[in-house]
């Protein structure tokens, strides 16, 4: 934020803005000097904001109709499917947002994981980042759960049954996240208490996530340190708020797409079925979103371990900037890395892919291996890749490789130089 | 000198006492909090369930609602106890004999939460391995006697506090 000091141009704004410098922090936001390389895997940070409104508009409005009663929220979600006007629209709006936003988020995610922007000095905004994926993961949970269709209800006990676990006072604190003897009543109407918290909680973190980024600004994907402004850059707007539009709209469409000609293809038709306690569905599947996660705790034969490691899946990555031992940020200029990356992605894909899958046969060995894969890039490949790589040159400037014509070696500098 | 150290001394007293009486009042506001999210009394009032089980035949069972929960009530024919008690205990992760699973002298009745402890599916009946339940979510295989024999599920189906009123009802809770 070392940008010029700004001075409202009317009276009336100079007098507001000596009060309340607002009008500074729009000026900021404005003349951000944003690194000029940045490609459309950079526009999901705007997409993400618009899902994260997207859900909290639709919600609020769900919320007008729905009741949070296990004896009239089947019949109630079905009302604002029939009779409630657009009700069917800004349902499925809402239910196919959560696929879109955790679409977003794992693009995301594995966008910081391919150019390093989770590495120094970005820890913070890294971790900011992990904490509103958690959150995510909790919102998607309870709004499941609402409908009180037949994944609802047995999503919530499987899920909820992952806390017994626990050593010794596990039934105690499963009893009291149900406020029963099992997921009833009660246990909706605090989820659904807490499915309307927790958006607000993340626009919280989003506002921190976005301070903590404009610190040390924008990652690029060369993935060197850029000085700001300079040659290097371009204001925030109009320049990327032209690019954050158009891929906003190509997403939308996609979107719509779900919307409009399969709204109920990423849900699960049992949930059209209403809660009944005494029949479980003969294949219980989370939301495709949650899926590797799910692989990983079924491939444990044992249950507190598999509770164990699948919470270790995603708490490991908070410590990620202290296991990548790499100089260099951008993966572009890591050959070997690049590929374990590539692989990675595949065993993502594929723990998702069994996780849908009946647990047995082929589909756990694969999931087994899925899992040790999945831990051993983190612990193994990372640390070690890092230190025995011999990487790419990597360019001075941005402008330099444009300029040139490519990343002549002349002009790279060494990788041992602080990057 | 020894004055100011008085001074730091009383200073210091106070400190403590503040933050220990602040501590024990947001100890204080926050369980209630907490402790709000517990069963309440209405859901602790339905703890108790009389069942009619003379429609029983040997062989089959019924499965009733308690506290939310299903339970299996089983009559179990002669040779089912006899598999039941025929198996070593060395076979079992659960180390538990039959005979401590049922009622003396009502060794037909099996009455069992019919909730699987890996994470609390309800088990199919006379599926599995065992010729007992097999629960569907994650694979676990539970004998003639609820017990846990394949599969992740760390316990044996759980046994209610029950008692016979008659030859013909049972409480349970």
């Amino acid at each position: 934020m070392s940008e010029h000091e700004y001075v409202p141009k009317s009276k009336a704004g100079k007098w507001f803005n000596d009060r309340l410098p607002l009008l500074t922090l729009g000026a900021h936001l404005t003349d951000y000097p944003t690194p000029k390389n940045l490609n459309y895997w950079w526009t999901f940070g705007g997409i993400l904001t618009f899902c994260l409104i997207t859900q909290i508009v639709t919600g609020i409005v769900l919320a007008m109709h729905y009741v949070a009663h296990a004896d009239l929220a089947f019949a109630s979600v079905e009302h604002i499917m029939r009779d409630v006007n657009y009700g069917w629209l800004i349902r499925y709006i809402h239910s196919n947002g959560a696929s879109m936003f955790f679409l977003a988020v794992y693009i995301h995610i594995f966008r910081s994981l391919f150019y390093g922007s989770y590495k120094s000095p970005r820890e913070v905004i890294w971790i900011i980042g992990l904490m509103i994926y958690l959150l995510m993961m909790a919102a998607a949970f309870m709004g499941y759960v609402l409908p009180w269709g037949q994944m609802s209800f047995w999503g919530a006990t499987v899920i909820t049954n992952l806390f017994s676990a626990i050593p010794l006072v596990g039934d105690s604190i499963t009893t009291w996240l149900w406020g029963a003897y099992s997921v009833d009543n009660p246990t909706l109407n605090r989820f659904f208490s807490l499915h309307y918290l927790i958006p607000f909680l993340i626009l919280g973190l989003v506002v921190l996530h976005i301070w903590a980024l404009h610190v040390p600004g924008n990652n690029n994907p060369v993935g060197i340190d850029i000085k700001k402004p300079s040659k290097d850059t371009v204001p925030f707007h109009p320049y990327i708020t032209i690019k954050d539009a158009f891929a906003l709209l190509v997403f939308m469409i996609v979107f719509a797409g779900f919307v409009f000609f399969t709204p109920n293809v990423l849900g699960h038709s049992d949930n059209y079925i209403p809660a009944n306690p005494l029949v479980t569905p003969a294949h219980i599947v989370p939301e495709w979103y949650l899926l590797p996660f799910y692989a990983i705790l079924r491939s444990v034969p044992d249950k507190l371990g598999g509770v164990i490691l699948m919470f270790g899946a995603i708490f490991i990555l908070f410590v990620l900037p202290w296991l990548d031992t790499s100089k260099v940020r951008s993966a572009v200029f890591r050959p070997i890395y690049r590929q374990f990356y590539w692989i990675f992605v595949l065993d993502v894909l594929m723990l998702g892919y069994v996780g849908a899958m009946p647990a047995e046969g082929i589909y756990l060995v694969l999931a087994r291996v899925g899992t040790i894969y999945y831990f051993a890039h983190f612990i193994i490949v990372m640390p070690v890749v890092g230190l025995l790589e011999k990487t790419d040159p990597v360019p001075m400037s941005i402008s330099e490789p444009v300029l040139t014509g490519g990343a002549e070696p002349s002009l790279a500098r060494k990788v041992n130089d602080k990057v | 000198m020894s004055k100011e150290e008085k001074k730091v001394n009383r200073r210091d007293f106070l400190f403590t006492a503040s933050y220990t009486i602040g501590a024990v009042g947001v100890g204080a506001v926050i369980w209630p909090m907490i402790d709000q999210m517990n069963p309440d009394k209405a859901q602790q009032a339905l703890a108790t369930t009389e069942v009619d089980i003379s429609s029983i035949e040997p062989g089959k069972s019924i499965t009733v609602l308690w506290r939310g929960k299903p339970i299996f009530i089983k009559k179990r024919t002669s040779e089912e106890i006899a598999e039941a008690r025929a198996v070593k205990l060395d076979d079992l992760p659960d180390p538990q004999r039959d005979e401590d699973r049922v009622k003396d002298g009502k060794d037909e009745w099996l009455v069992m939460l019919g909730v699987c402890t890996h994470l609390g599916c309800v088990p199919l009946k006379d599926k599995g391995d065992f010729n007992g339940w097999f629960c569907p979510c994650h694979g676990s295989h539970y004998d003639v006697s609820g017990r846990i024999r394949k599969g992740p599920a760390p316990t044996n189906m759980e046994i209610p506090k029950f008692e016979f009123v008659d030859s013909n009802t049972i409480k349970i809770g």
